[in-house]
């Protein structure tokens, strides 16, 4: 479970162009379900997501993960729980162009320091349960969009973490390819990970895999 | 093998991909940096392998030569002085050297006359240096014709060509005998360039020049160890030289380096943002990037350091002769042992290495510490 108390963040603090993306949300993220952030462009929704995986800190307020306060934690601690506890699908993908779809997906894992040959084990049981293991020596930037977000989520499994995170994963998709996409969050949900996505998308939002949405309007929840 | 390692052979292999991704910088990086390291390597080597030489050739000379001084310039030594000295205690032997220098007109180079202290050719014969034989195409028995100091033709036959491995000494010099030499240049019976010495106790080589300089006062005695100091200065000076001029090419490419290095581009800045979120330590980032520098640069000087060595013992340093050889018409075709110091290697590693390597850092470190969450804004 992941908790969120009266967490608040601001950009530039101090300076002219100070800005508060999100003020005083308190939220509790239920364990093995889905959840999606809702709200406008500019909402906070994005710096909320951040705030839970531990890419940034809050400028006040508690975050908390299964009962422990992470948001005054070491950089050094923060990696690790990035590293074991929370897989990323970014809105972009943020695939690292120029290495193969199976280079990606294991790049987490490098830090772990398993042998080579683990991680292609790992990195292709990931790619055949979505559908992918045949362009597995294929170079990320020659794959479609749907395509490249399975080999996103693949990345954001490969260290089976805990919580998946997602930011606007249907925001470069077409209806078909979002279906797609609720399915593998379905799969997910099965297999016991919670899910926090942001999204404006009504077929995110309405559909049936999501346990709970959340608004969000000007840093502060709707 | 142990996690640690493992995970370094990862930041490895990955980092071998980041370079192979950007091929065309760090190809244009790693040709001027071996080209830097090939320079100043060659350098070197270069003037090390010359002071070796000239150590080697000079082991064989001997301890003291006599010169005579006549208002403040260099004479002629009478045999008097020869006598005289050969008589001085822990003098072993003394003997009157016929040298002389002989400006050819035709080449427009500069040859040395000698007649050897030993085996001397036959009267009208000569012996000629390799390159000397080379340039005017001699062989065994051809006539070439010199001018006598009062201009007469003076023609000399050859009776053999010194071998090629005393180049570096022989590359001018024609042998003839006495006879002709002192015909050549008008130099009477009894009087001689210099004379040589050789003393009996190498310790008394100082003691026995410091008689020399007593009991004939108008000399000037010269010691071997002196003439290799001198030799080395030269080297040094010329090494210095070729140094100094190379510093602004040094410094050009330290700019470019640091520049290349220092600099992170965009796409870049975005990699470190990624590989931090999804779990990268910054000292796995650091490393990665260390790793890179490491790789470039060591590779570089690997490549430059091979060629400068080839540069030097396989072409005899060609795109240096000129300056840090002399000032000849006729050089000297020789092979040269290229002699690799330690130091000296260190010291080029250090100076070309731990920069780059270090330059390579300081912005990633300035990167990887901050917070990952600008990847999501991207």
């Amino acid at each position: 479970m992941i908790e969120l108390m009266d967490v608040r963040k601001a950009f530039n603090q101090g300076r002219h162009n100070e800005l508060w993306a999100v003020r005083g949300v308190s939220l509790q993220v239920p364990a093995q379900q889905v959840t999606v952030l809702r709200g406008p462009s500019g909402s906070g929704k994005t710096t909320l997501l951040t705030l839970v995986g531990c890419l940034a800190r809050p400028t006040s307020g508690r975050v908390r993960l299964h009962g422990r306060d992470v948001s005054g934690m070491t950089e050094r601690f923060l990696t690790g729980l990035r590293r074991q506890t929370f897989g990323f699908v970014f809105q972009q993908f943020n695939l690292v162009r120029g290495l193969t779809v199976e280079q990606n997906v294991m790049l987490p894992a490098y830090p772990l320091g398993l042998t080579r040959r683990d991680l292609r084990r790992r990195a292709h049981g990931l790619l055949e349960s979505l559908d992918l293991a045949e362009h597995a020596q294929a170079r990320v930037e020659w794959l479609s969009g749907g395509q490249a977000q399975r080999a996103a989520i693949a990345r954001a499994l490969v260290n089976d973490p805990d919580v998946i995170l997602a930011d606007e994963p249907t925001a470069n998709l077409d209806t078909e390819l979002s279906r797609r996409f609720l399915d593998i969050v379905r799969d997910l949900k099965a297999q016991g990970k919670t899910l926090l996505m942001t999204s404006h998308d009504p077929l995110i939002c309405q559909a049936p895999e999501v346990d709970l949405v959340v608004g969000l309007r000007d840093g502060q929840l709707d | 093998m142990t996690p640690w390692l493992q995970r370094q052979r990862h930041l490895i292999d990955f980092t071998v991909e980041a370079l192979a991704r950007r091929k065309g910088r760090n190809l244009a990086l790693l040709v001027v940096y071996a080209l830097m390291v090939f320079v100043l390597a060659s350098v070197l080597l270069f003037s090390q392998a010359l002071r070796r030489e000239a150590a080697l050739l000079l082991a064989q000379a001997p301890e003291i030569t006599v010169q005579r001084l006549v208002a403040g310039r260099m004479d002629l030594v009478p045999a008097a002085h020869l006598e005289r000295l050969a008589g001085l205690r822990g003098v072993a032997s003394a003997q009157g050297r016929l040298w002389g220098y002989y400006y050819d007109p035709a080449t427009q180079a500069n040859y040395t006359l000698m007649v050897p202290l030993t085996d001397p050719p036959p009267p009208g014969t000569m012996q000629v240096g390799p390159t000397l034989a080379r340039f005017w195409r001699l062989g065994v028995g051809d006539v070439l014709s010199l001018r006598t100091h009062d201009g007469r033709a003076f023609p000399l036959s050859v009776q053999g060509i010194l071998p090629t491995d005393s180049a570096l000494v022989a590359a001018d010099l024609v042998l003839i005998a006495e006879a002709d030499f002192r015909a050549f240049f008008g130099i009477p019976a009894g009087l001689y360039t210099d004379l040589v010495l050789k003393v009996r106790n190498p310790r008394e080589v100082a003691k026995v020049a410091q008689k020399v300089q007593r009991d004939l006062p108008d000399t000037r005695p010269i010691i071997r160890e002196e003439i290799l100091r001198t030799y080395a200065a030269l080297f040094d000076w010329r090494e210095g030289m070729v140094m100094v001029l190379l510093s602004g090419a040094v410094l050009a490419f330290m700019i470019l380096a640091w520049d290349k290095a220092s600099g992170l581009s965009a796409e870049e800045r975005r990699e470190i943002g990624v590989l931090k979120a999804i779990g990268w330590e910054t000292s796995d980032i650091l490393a990665m990037k260390l790793w890179e520098g490491l790789l470039v640069s060591v590779f570089a000087f690997l490549l430059g350091y091979l060629a400068a060595y080839v540069h030097v013992a396989a072409f005899s340093a060609s795109l240096f002769v000129p300056v840090l050889k002399g000032w000849s018409v006729l050089y000297p075709d020789f092979a040269l042992t290229p002699q690799v110091d330690p130091f000296q290697v260190f010291t080029l590693f250090f100076l070309t290495v731990f920069p780059y390597a270090l330059a390579t850092l300081v912005p990633v470190w300035r990167s990887a510490v901050a917070d990952p969450d600008a990847v999501m804004r991207q």
